[in-house]
């Protein structure tokens, strides 16, 4: 009967001891919930305040009474938001789309022909993955100045074209599609390059999407190259357009227009992230980095 | 099956042409500019071969200070962001109820751009005439008296930058650990259960051990990735660094080569190879550790 008591007085010490956990828990993960999520708050709060009212605040207020969207326009009409958000479209688009030609065909190459020499070229495509950015920025620099490529569309986008990790995962992928696939369609005298985008693209279609998802972010946040390689506003991407209006723009005070300039230039990728979150988890846990 | 190997290239072409022209000839040029002193950038001709940009690049007062903040930044931000996203991912997996909200929420600051939620924090943190900023409003709150985080004493702004590079890495970390923490085979929890293993125990004994070739991985790429840190410094003390004296080792790699400071290839890259070193130091380092502390 003792032990008995004793037993349970002992489960229900434990149970408290896990449920304070628990409510620990919770809270440590609301807090950083907040942490990360605040700057999102207070950059949307502080776009919707009146230029006024803003300054008016001696102390930060955490509402804003007379929310507005004056700040939205003078974002589009007093500094050339919509024509760095155009450039960064441009871009993105083309630079994903080539990067996804080659990369495409190189991986088919890596995954699927057979030739001389194909490890050792392999191994050297993978060896190129250790080297730093900033190691061949500077020649990268003096090239595309010396091509008179600085200021257009094309001394941005050359560099970025190959990536050597997005052709290693997609020849991975590739390699998993059957060798009977091919042989059948070669058996029904299907060329290389239809089999190539009529079989093995659709079927690798969900890590081509990541591929796409991930450059797309790269793009869009891009901001070293872009401003070696760009000081003419009309060629700015939206990274370097915020860095200049923050230096130049609306007057170093009007601090709710460069909000909502921010909000302008993040709303496309959140959304992005809110779609795509499951693939872009993916694909960043199976070895993307930052930067 | 064999294929015409012209064929083979032939699908291969684009990708060598790229990687030869932007990849494997930089490589080679950066080491060649790097010796090749007084290179003139307008006529493309230099003086004499040497190590004067190396030792020009070590004695420059920019490049110390440089050195000295990213080394600073390493040291406070690796090991916390590692032991946060470590605490953090633990809790994650040890909860059902909105585990894939707060796992969505978390990861929301890699898909931000630097610069511009930077601004934010700038913001945050700043002290102007109008107002002390709401981080200073909280600090007051506490009783503390306010400072200039962007513009003010050097460790205010070190304070911010570490902050904002810790808020930038987290995803990426608290990413890769929770995954490393859900691939942890349950028979061994359940095991140490029936043994009445204690919780703390169990940590140190089972999750630890099996998710150290993890963190492991996150210490090095954390390593690398806080070496060139740049973009954030950029994002909250603006593009002239060096007269904030918040400059990275990779801004001064910039700024020799670009802006108002710039047209110097051969500091450039001279500055380029010696982080190059350090951080190929660096990683060798802490594989030579790894190989002997890593179980798995």
């Amino acid at each position: 009967m003792k032990l008995n008591s004793e037993l349970s007085s002992a489960a229900k010490h434990v149970k408290t001891r896990k449920t304070v956990l628990r409510i620990l828990t919770y809270i440590m993960l609301s807090v950083w919930g907040i942490v990360v999520l605040f700057p999102f708050y207070w950059m949307i709060l502080t776009s919707v305040k009146s230029y006024g009212s803003y300054n008016a605040e001696h102390i930060p207020s955490f509402i804003a009474t007379n929310p507005t969207l004056q700040n939205y326009k003078d974002a589009f009409t007093s500094v050339p938001l919509a024509k760095y958000f155009l450039n960064t479209t441009i871009f993105t688009l083309i630079t994903t789309a080539c990067m996804l030609l080659v990369i495409i065909f190189a991986a088919y190459a890596f995954a699927r022909l057979q030739f001389r020499g194909k490890n050792l070229v392999f191994t050297l495509f993978l060896a190129l993955m250790m080297i730093p950015n900033e190691l061949v920025i500077i020649t990268n620099f003096v090239t595309i100045s010396n091509l008179g490529l600085r200021n257009t569309f094309t001394g941005l986008i050359l560099p970025s074209i190959t990536s050597v990790f997005y052709i290693y995962l997609l020849k991975e992928n590739f390699e998993l599609i059957p060798d009977e696939l091919y042989k059948a369609a070669k058996v029904d005298g299907t060329s290389d390059l239809k089999y190539l985008f009529k079989v093995m693209v659709p079927i690798c279609r969900p890590t081509i999407v990541t591929v796409v998802i991930l450059k797309v972010i790269e793009c869009w946040n891009s901001y070293v190259w872009p401003r070696l390689i760009t000081d003419d506003q009309n060629y700015f991407l939206v990274s370097n357009g915020i860095q200049e209006i923050r230096e130049n723009g609306f007057g170093r005070e009007n601090i709710p227009a460069m909000m909502a300039a921010v909000v302008v230039i993040s709303v496309p990728l959140i959304i992005l992230y809110l779609i795509f979150h499951k693939q872009i988890m993916e694909g960043v846990s199976r070895g993307g980095t930052k930067g | 099956m064999k294929t015409n190997p012209a064929k083979a290239w032939l699908y291969l072409i684009p990708a060598i042409v790229f990687l030869g022209i932007f990849m494997v000839y930089p490589l080679v040029d950066v080491f060649i500019y790097s010796f090749e002193e007084g290179y003139n950038f307008a006529s493309q001709s230099y003086t004499g071969t040497g190590l004067f940009n190396y030792s020009y690049v070590l004695h420059d007062p920019y490049f110390l200070q440089a050195l000295k903040n990213t080394l600073i930044l390493v040291v406070i931000t690796v090991p916390l962001s590692t032991g946060l996203a470590l605490l953090i991912s633990l809790g994650l997996s040890s909860i059902k109820p909105l585990k894939h909200v707060f796992q969505t929420v978390y990861f929301l600051p890699y898909v931000t751009n630097t610069l511009a939620v930077g601004l934010v924090f700038m913001i945050l943190f700043k002290k102007t005439a109008y107002t002390d900023g709401l981080i200073n409003m909280m600090i007051q709150w506490f009783g503390g008296s306010s400072v200039d985080f962007i513009d003010g004493p050097y460790w205010a702004k070190m304070f911010v930058l570490c902050f904002y590079t810790i808020w930038i890495v987290m995803p990426f970390k608290v990413l890769i650990l929770t995954s490393a923490l859900a691939s942890v085979k349950q028979d061994y929890y359940n095991a140490a259960k029936i043994d009445g293993t204690s919780t703390w125990r169990t940590f140190a004994r089972i999750t630890l051990p099996m998710i150290s070739p993890m963190i492991f991985y996150l210490v090095i790429t954390g390593f690398i990735g806080a070496f060139k840190a740049y973009q954030d410094a950029v994002a909250l003390f603006g593009t002239d660094l060096n007269s904030a004296g918040m400059n990275t080792i990779v801004g001064y790699v910039y700024d020799m080569l670009y802006g108002d400071s710039g047209g110097y290839p051969s500091y450039a890259s001279a500055a380029a190879i010696i982080l190059f070193v350090i951080v190929l130091s660096i990683t060798t380092i802490n594989l030579m550790i790894r190989r002997k502390n890593v179980q798995y």
